[in-house]
């Protein structure tokens, strides 16, 4: 049998060693200057070995093997990256210096994408079941979890960051889900009564809905500086509301603007997934002698679910995502080291909001999907 | 009806506020303390618009313009090996937050609009990309089975039939693309990029909601312009498929 040629492959294999060939890491004498590059051959102990094998899983990808194979020799290959970055830390900085800093650059970077989109193209076409999906995810997660747990990463500038500030990094991650979670909550506890209202009152359907979409397109920024003084006078203005927790500054206007962007989407599904359910079905509820509250319950949010949960996916990785905004208004979460590092120009600090946030947004989208997949399935 | 006159009257102030902000001094003015001005003088508000409005362009035009092409590769029979890859990009792609997008950017590009082009380029791919596709692939089977009764050759097919029929849903697309470009590349004023972010930052910083306001609103009534003005193209294209009659 003649081996044959793959073409994903052959793009995996170009991205990946043109990342073996640029500088795995920069090594920089402080956090804020620019380094100079190092290779993987260079900056880690028996690094031309791990550049050998590297190259050889990159041009074996060329070809065409089973789907299991690859994936399996992707992410062992993915750890390999990660663990040759954490080595090459560990090899460069001088013992007891803690200003220098070694930051992943653009070859770690290449090979790191190539070797996830072979992961990805490797599971695209295995198309594993439902259950192996969610243990694939869970595994990962947990991997990656004790990947850092272990300390392998310690001496990379991004966690030589979180180092520094672990309890803000904890206070502000916790922030970040309140934002997410917490506007979400908002939502769906509005956002689902307006929806079957809205089932009900076909007259009301267009004008709130483009009042809702007109909401959904201004841009983010913009919400979110709007709210503040929407706040402020609030806080100053209407009795107890200072007490409760109201002020123009920090997690309320942050908060409220996520909310107003999440509504169309939980309102539009609601809509949606109501309007879509068989006539015939609800005829028969109806002749089975259901009231209109059971049958709403009982028969046609059950049937409305998968649209309910691409929803709730559609907002929460939204508002993940949007949530870094709030750094700029003073709400915390992630976005508050994003926009501290892009002032000080200290990329590390960059990367420690943006990875997170990045994680979380994946996470969420990836578990939402499938949840949306098995609902589906018993829908 | 109504909503036309109302978008009428956002576009004429509009253009009357950019041509003439000071006149509307007045009415900024209750929003600032401590005698703080009215209307953000640092820069003329219309020539930030218009570099806002011109990087946001150029990222939609070279990201349709890419994602065109990838769409009508990866669904062609010698790109289809990349199909199933092409999927997962865009699903696991569009996860990624456009602002986090802009901030990774930097490292690569320094400041200034660099950075935010390419977070906008690289973001606004995806849903022209994901568009297209649907576009191609979801074509009536009694549309396909015509075109290829006719005798069409794969290119007349794809130049005729395919895109033509697709262009309402490509129109969405760009929809998507633009409106999120422009709120990205408001926050790209963080960034050194000159764009109407700087006059709500300006705000922020100097808790002049004066500021804020006007720096919303701007780029508020553009995106809602926008927005409507690429939906009616997609009616006017849809009308043309004659699919819906």
């Amino acid at each position: 049998m003649r081996p044959r040629l793959d073409r994903p492959g052959l793009l995996f294999a170009m991205i990946g060693l043109a990342g073996l060939a640029l500088p795995l890491v920069q090594f920089k004498p402080n956090r804020i200057v620019l380094g100079e590059g190092s290779s993987l051959t260079a900056a880690v102990p028996q690094g031309l070995m791990v550049t050998l094998v590297l190259g050889a899983v990159l041009v074996a990808g060329c070809l065409r093997w089973p789907p299991a194979l690859r994936l399996g020799a992707a992410a062992a290959a993915l750890l390999a990256v990660l663990l040759a970055l954490g080595a090459a830390a560990g090899h460069l900085t001088p013992p007891d210096n803690t200003l220098a800093r070694v930051a992943p650059s653009v070859g770690f970077w290449l090979m790191a994408l190539a070797f996830a989109l072979m992961l990805a193209d490797a599971l695209a076409r295995l198309n594993p079941a439902l259950w192996l999906r969610w243990l694939i995810l869970a595994g990962t997660v947990a991997a990656i979890g004790a990947l850092l747990g272990s300390g392998a990463l310690d001496g990379v500038s991004v966690m030589r960051e979180y180092a520094a500030r672990q309890d803000i990094f904890l206070r502000e991650a916790r922030a970040h889900l309140t934002l997410a979670f917490g506007s979400l909550a908002l939502a769906l506890l509005i956002g689902l009564p307006l929806g079957v209202a809205l089932y009900q009152a076909r007259s009301l359907r267009g004008p709130v809905l483009s009042v809702l979409n007109i909401l959904q397109t201004v841009p983010s920024l913009a919400l979110f500086g709007v709210m503040i003084p929407v706040f402020g006078w609030i806080a100053a203005n209407v009795p107890g509301a200072a007490q409760a927790g109201v002020a123009g500054i920090g997690l309320f206007p942050a908060l409220v603007a996520l909310f107003l962007y999440s509504l169309l989407p939980v309102v539009s599904n609601t809509l949606t997934g109501l309007t879509g359910v068989n006539p015939a079905t609800r005829e028969a509820a109806i002749g089975l002698g259901l009231t209109q509250t059971q049958l709403l319950t009982q028969v046609l949010i059950p049937l409305a679910l998968p649209v309910l949960l691409a929803a709730v996916r559609i907002v929460l990785v939204q508002n993940i995502g949007l949530a870094v905004i709030a750094g700029l208004i003073g709400g915390g979460g992630f976005g508050t080291f994003v926009f501290q590092g892009l002032n000080q120009t200290a990329m590390d600090l960059v990367l420690l909001g943006a990875l997170p946030t990045i994680a979380l947004a994946l996470t969420a989208g990836i578990a939402l999907d499938l949840l949306v997949r098995s609902s589906r399935r018993s829908a | 009806m109504i909503g036309r006159v109302l978008l009428a009257l956002a576009a004429a102030f509009l253009v009357a506020f950019l041509a003439s902000p000071d006149s509307f001094a007045a009415i900024f003015q209750p929003f600032t303390r401590n005698n703080a001005p009215a209307i953000y003088a640092q820069t003329p508000l219309w020539s930030l618009t218009l570099s806002h409005l011109a990087l946001v362009a150029l990222a939609v035009v070279a990201s349709t313009v890419v994602a065109l092409v990838l769409a009508v590769l990866v669904t062609r029979p010698a790109g289809r090996e990349f199909l199933p890859l092409a999927r997962t990009i865009t699903s696991v792609g569009q996860t990624f937050p456009p602002v986090a997008v802009l901030a990774l950017a930097v490292p690569i590009m320094g400041f200034g609009a660099g950075p935010t082009l390419v977070a906008l380029f690289l973001y606004g791919l995806l849903p022209v990309f994901e568009n297209t596709l649907a576009g191609l692939t979801t074509q009536p089977a009694n549309v396909a089975e015509a075109a290829r009764g006719m005798g069409l050759t794969h290119r007349q097919r794809l130049w005729q039939v395919d895109l033509p029929l697709a262009l309402p849903v490509i129109l969405g697309g760009m929809r998507l693309t633009a409106v999120i470009s422009l709120g990205t590349a408001t926050i790209g004023s963080t960034v050194a990029a000159r764009t109407l972010g700087e006059v709500i930052i300006a705000g922020l910083l100097s808790s002049n909601t004066a500021f804020v306001l006007q720096g919303g609103l701007v780029v508020g009534i553009i995106a809602v312009l926008i927005h409507e003005g690429f939906q009616a193209l997609e009616r006017i294209a849809a009308r043309r498929t004659g699919l819906d009659r």
